[in-house]
Parts: C-alpha cells; sequence; structure tokens
C-alpha cells in the first residue's frame, strides 16, 4: 500500500518536473554557495558590518554612550541604595519590583526610563545626522556606487547599522540595570517583568531609531552635516519644549468653565490628548509609561461611567500591550515614513563626485 | 576587433539644458581612449550614463556588450570607475579601503587580500599599506585609487580628470602607470581631461568634446586634418624685391603661388606672403620664388599640434 502511494506521489513529482510549473533547478540552485543571491547578501553584510564598525570607532559614538550609560547607572544606584525602603512600603503582591528600578528613583535624579526617553533621541541624532552627506562630501560616496551593488543597500546599510547598534546599547543597558537588581537584590525577576523589560527595551529600539531615520532624512536631503545636525536638534526641541506650549495655548482657548456639561469636558480633554498624539516622545511616554506601570488601565479621558465596575488591580502585559497598539503604531509609521522619504531622495538623486 | 564601448545617440538632459547631445562613439578593446574637453562640456555625465549611474534620456550605451542602462550592475562588474576627485576613508589604512572595495566585489577575503598586495606594488604603495589614508600625499590618492579600479580586474577602466592637482612629475608617473597596466593586461582605457598634452601623451584616440557635443574623433594627426580639412599647413613667407630683373609683380607671384598643387589660399600683405596648403609645399614654394628672381628672405612652416586644434574647437 505505501510504495503504491509513493509511486504515485513521484510520478506526480515526474509530471510537474515535466510540465515545469515548478523550475527545480532555480529553486536548488539558489541554495549553493557563491550564486548571485547569496553573494548579495554576503556583501551587503560586509558594508553594514563596515558601517558598524565605523560606529563603535566614532567618538561621537563613544561619548553618547558614555554619557548615556553613566546617567542610566547613576540613577541604577540611586534606586538600588534606597530599593528597601521602596520594597518594605509596597504591599508585597501588586509590586512589580523591577520594573520600580525603572521607572522610580529617589528624587535626586530622574528615573531611568526618563534618561532613554531624553537621551535616546539625542542619540539616535548624533548616529545619523551625517550618514549621507559625509560620505557624498568626502568623495567616497561615488567610489562605493561605482561597485556593482544596487543603490539601496548603502542606505540599508546605514539604517540598520545603526539600528543594531542602538539595539545592542538598548539592551546592553536594560539589562544591566535587570542584572545589577538582582545582584543587589537576591530575587529574581517574574517572568512578566522581564517581558515587559524586554518589550521597553524593543520599543525604545523603534523610538531611537525614529530620530536616526529622521536624521538619515536631513542627511540625505541636506549638503552639509552640520544642517542636518541642527535640523534634528531643531525637531526634537520643538516637540519636547516648543510644541507643548503651543498645544497649551490652543488648548487653553478651548477651556471649558468650572460648571460645563460633562459632555464638553470630554471633548476637552480628547483634544488635549489627541494633540499631543503627534510627538514622538509623547507616544514614547506613553507607551513606557503603560508597558512599565502595570497600573495604568487608560492613556486617554475616562468617564465615570467607563471606570464603574473596574477592579483596581494591574494590567496583564498583553492588555497593556493592546492599550498602547496605536501609539506603537504610530511611532512605527513615523519611522517608516522617515525611512521612506530618505530611500526615495536617495535613490532619485544623481551622484556626482563632491558635489 | 572587438567593441569594449558603443555608444549611439546618447542625450541627457537637465531640464533645459543639454549636457549631452546625440553622442555616437565606439572605443574597441585594448585601446586608450582620450576625452577631451573644457570644464562642462558633459565628459562626467557621460561617464556616468556609460555606468548606469544616471538616466538616460535617449540613446543607447553599451559596455562590454551590456545594455548600460537595463544591467548596470553587470556593467560595473566589469568596468572600473575612477571618479573625480575619488575620496577614500581617512581613518582606515591604504590597504583596508582596497579590501574593502574588494569585499564589494565579492572577492573573497583571502583572494582579495593577495591580490590587494600585488596591485599595491603594482602602484608603489606597498611600503605605505598601513598608512592611514588621511597621510597619504594628492599623488598617492590617485595612485590608490588606480589601485582601486584595478583590483576588480575590469575590461574597462574609466578615469574621470585622474590627473587634477597633481604635478608635473606625478602626472607623468600617473600616466605612465596607466599605459604601462593597460599594455599588460590589455585593458581598456576612457581618459577624461582638459589637459591636452596629458591626453596626447597617452591616448591611441581622442575625441574632442564641447557643449555636450563630440566634434571630432580619431587619432590626433588625424584630427588636424579634420578640423582644417583644407590647411593643416601654414607657410609664411617673406620676399625682398630690391633686384630690378623681376619677371613678374608680386601679385602674379601669388597667382601662381596659388598654382601650385596643394595649396588652398595665399594671403598677400606688403611682402609677406601666408600660404595655407593641405600638404608641405615649403620646397616648391622656395623654387618658384627663387626662379621669379625674388629673394627669399625668411620661410616659416607652422603645424598645427594639438594645441592649436584645441583652441579652434574651443572657441566655436
Amino acid at each position: 500500500m505505501n510504495t503504491i502511494v509513493n509511486n504515485i506521489s513521484f510520478s506526480k513529482l515526474d509530471k510537474i518536473k515535466s510540465l515545469k510549473l515548478f523550475n527545480f533547478e532555480d529553486f536548488f540552485k539558489r541554495r549553493n554557495p557563491g550564486n548571485s543571491s547569496n553573494s548579495r547578501i554576503e556583501v551587503f553584510k560586509v558594508m553594514v558590518k563596515k558601517e558598524i564598525t565605523d560606529h563603535i570607532r566614532n567618538w561621537r559614538f563613544i561619548i553618547l554612550f558614555s554619557i548615556i550609560a553613566l546617567a542610566c547607572l547613576g540613577t541604577l544606584f540611586s534606586t538600588l541604595s534606597d530599593s528597601a525602603k521602596i520594597l518594605t512600603t509596597s504591599n508585597s503582591d501588586s509590586t512589580f519590583f523591577f520594573l520600580n528600578l525603572f521607572t522610580k528613583s529617589n528624587g535626586t535624579l530622574p528615573s531611568f526610563f526618563v534618561f532613554v526617553g531624553f537621551l535616546g533621541p539625542l542619540f539616535g541624532i548624533g548616529l545619523g545626522f551625517d550618514a549621507i552627506s559625509s560620505e557624498q562630501n568626502k568623495g567616497t560616496l561615488s567610489r562605493t556606487m561605482a561597485q556593482p551593488i544596487p543603490r539601496d543597500y548603502i542606505i540599508n546599510a546605514k539604517f540598520l547599522a545603526g539600528i543594531i547598534v542602538v539595539s545592542v546599547m538598548l539592551f546592553a543597558l536594560s539589562f544591566l540595570v535587570l542584572g545589577a537588581g538582582l545582584v543587589a537584590l537576591g530575587i529574581p525577576p517574574t517572568a512578566e517583568e522581564f517581558m515587559r523589560i524586554v518589550v521597553y527595551t524593543i520599543l525604545s529600539i523603534v523610538y531611537v531609531s525614529f530620530w536616526l531615520n529622521l536624521s538619515i532624512l536631513f542627511s540625505t536631503r541636506f549638503k552639509q552635516p552640520a544642517t542636518s545636525a541642527l535640523l534634528g536638534l531643531a525637531v526634537w526641541l520643538f516637540f519636547t519644549i516648543f510644541y507643548p506650549l503651543i498645544v497649551n495655548i490652543i488648548v487653553k482657548g478651548f477651556e471649558p468653565g468650572k460648571y460645563a456639561p460633562q459632555g464638553k469636558i470630554l471633548l476637552y480633554q480628547k483634544l488635549k490628548f489627541y494633540l499631543v498624539q503627534i510627538m514622538p516622545n509623547e507616544l514614547f511616554d506613553q507607551i513606557t509609561s503603560a508597558i512599565l506601570v502595570p497600573s495604568i488601565r487608560s492613556l486617554g479621558p475616562l468617564t465615570m461611567e467607563q471606570m464603574q465596575g473596574a477592579i483596581p488591580s494591574t494590567l496583564s502585559i498583553g492588555q497593556s500591550l493592546l492599550l498602547v497598539w496605536p501609539q506603537v503604531t504610530g511611532l512605527l509609521a513615523l519611522t517608516l515614513l522617515c525611512f521612506l522619504f530618505s530611500y526615495v531622495i536617495f535613490m532619485k538623486r544623481e551622484i556626482r563626485s563632491r558635489e | 576587433m572587438e567593441k569594449r564601448i558603443e555608444v549611439s545617440g546618447l542625450t541627457k538632459k537637465y531640464g533645459n539644458f543639454v549636457a549631452v547631445d546625440d553622442l555616437t562613439l565606439s572605443i574597441e578593446k585594448g585601446e586608450i581612449f582620450g576625452l577631451l574637453g573644457p570644464n562642462g562640456a558633459g565628459k562626467s555625465t557621460t561617464i556616468l550614463m556609460l555606468l548606469g549611474l544616471t538616466e538616460v534620456d535617449s540613446g543607447h550605451v553599451e559596455v562590454c556588450g551590456i545594455d548600460a542602462t537595463r544591467y548596470p550592475l553587470d556593467v560595473k562588474r566589469k568596468v572600473g570607475y575612477l571618479p573625480e576627485d575619488v575620496g577614500f576613508y581617512n581613518d582606515y589604512s591604504g590597504l583596508q579601503n582596497l579590501m574593502y572595495i574588494a569585499r564589494l566585489n565579492n572577492i573573497p577575503e583571502e583572494q582579495a587580500k593577495r591580490h590587494a598586495l600585488n596591485i599595491l606594488e603594482e602602484v608603489g604603495l606597498l611600503d605605505a599599506k598601513d598608512k592611514k589614508v588621511g597621510n597619504y600625499s594628492r599623488g598617492m590618492r590617485q595612485r590608490l585609487g588606480l589601485a582601486d579600479v584595478l583590483i576588480k580586474e575590469p575590461e574597462v577602466i574609466i578615469l574621470d580628470e585622474p590627473t587634477l592637482g597633481l604635478d608635473p612629475e606625478g602626472v607623468r608617473k600617473f600616466l605612465e602607470l596607466i599605459v604601462k597596466l593597460s599594455r599588460k593586461k590589455g585593458i581598456t582605457v576612457l581618459f577624461s581631461s582638459h589637459h591636452l598634452h596629458q591626453i596626447q601623451q597617452v591616448c591611441d584616440r581622442v575625441g574632442i568634446f564641447v557643449k555636450g557635443k563630440l566634434l571630432a574623433k580619431g587619432k590626433i594627426s588625424d584630427l588636424a586634418e579634420q578640423l582644417f580639412s583644407k590647411n593643416a599647413f601654414t607657410i609664411e613667407l617673406g620676399v625682398t624685391n630690391k633686384e630690378s630683373n623681376l619677371s613678374c609683380s608680386l601679385e602674379e607671384l601669388a597667382n601662381k603661388i596659388n598654382a601650385i598643387k596643394g595649396v588652398g589660399k595665399v594671403t598677400l600683405n606688403k611682402d609677406h606672403f601666408l600660404v595655407e596648403s593641405k600638404h608641405d609645399v615649403s620646397g616648391e614654394l622656395s623654387k618658384l620664388v627663387v626662379s621669379l628672381g625674388y629673394g627669399l628672405s625668411y620661410l616659416t612652416k607652422k603645424e598645427y599640434g594639438l594645441d592649436d586644434i584645441y583652441h579652434q574647437y574651443f572657441q566655436e
């Protein structure tokens, strides 16, 4: 019985082969080393490797990294020093103690996640602001373009290398904090805490790569690295300082009176909420607070009706993720949009030497 | 002979400005072809189109038998291109820079290293291989550029203003190196420059390129004929007419000179003649003058060199 089935299937295979519906030779050729598609990946790897080496050897990276590392270590020690206090004050069943290491501080220094949220953009801008323009100004871009590589490899390699460097750095910092907590306290994090920290780290990589992409976009558009660096910083300052001010001014005009109907107050709160949703840093703030503080149940305004019957407990990680899903999508979309624009600009450009 | 570069009807426009206008050109295997033209003539644009680095508005480009607009990657695999004012990663050593390009051409690491050392020796940079490129002199950088082009073992190399900024001795050495390597390996070379003397030194054939148009092409001696089609030679002639036994007047003499075979144009200015002719007629001319009883005070031949060709074209 078995052999018959085998025979049938073999004959079918032969039929398929003879029909040439499926090109077997091509399919298997791809798996051979030294083939063109394989070699292209090899070349791309070489480029990414070089970009990563350049980043790591660069003084700019070393300085930025040490600033971020020192800031994070500072908060870590200040948090750990009064960890005992925190441990005793919070009741044991709903702690998430390890998350406190990321979010709480004793007041002398801002907490870990504030530092990452604040310095992350600077780091992203620092890595990307001269990605394309410096190669153009050095005259190496036209030299690379003369090699048999697709043009988008150049920008893709820059992008990927930046993300890899950022990921390594952020994971290292997160795990450092986690490990230090483990050593200092002697209790391991729960699975959920660990998951939350990993998710937080991944999302902060997305956040930093947004700024990285924005600065790569500026570096493709502007010839002078200084222009693109300043522009990147200007956008960052605008979103951290000026845009909230503008929102405040706008919102002031709509402020309802003390005895205004509930609908009006809700509308006002919603307006206030949605106006800040286009700020990447606000999106990231909301994401971190929802991921790292499991007791946060809503980001926008809630009516009393919605609150009715809610059990005052923490959310599971899936629910927390669901809560910030729009924000995550928004942040990803902004990142991809920046990359898309820089990709298009770069692909359309005619590259001459040092012009 | 096998054609290495074949271009027909190539046109490139930037807005209303026509950078390259209906260019037709073919370069044979093993040939050193000089593209001569002033700045902004469209030489670099042509080269970019040859490599598929910029879009072609109309026309057809074939390099090594491959359509450059459709398969630029295949072309770039076979063509080494040294851009104008090439740049290197200054923090890397010469060898590292070379290795990176070799790796981009998918040459395996060990083979690339062996190859790179050979080429560095050939261009005379073996001693400086571990020095950072930032410390290289201009001449060394250009030679490294040449090594960079050679590492992928190209069939064709395209050099865009490679001697720019080199001192005369550096230029001489660089040109010698190009000729040596081209002859040794049978590489076709397209050499773009606005220095006519350099082109004259190394190139088998020359194309003169002005305002997007190829005005003339061919060997330098042929170019003179193409340009000064009737009067490639000019003879300046001074006669004395103090003696009384003159058989004819100066005007008649001019007519007689004009009757000599090959003479195109005779201009008379007091007792100076300016004779323009297709070939060298100085012998016949002096005989004629003397036989008619005139004294020959001087006779100078003017031969057109590339300089004159250059000026003539660039004035247009």
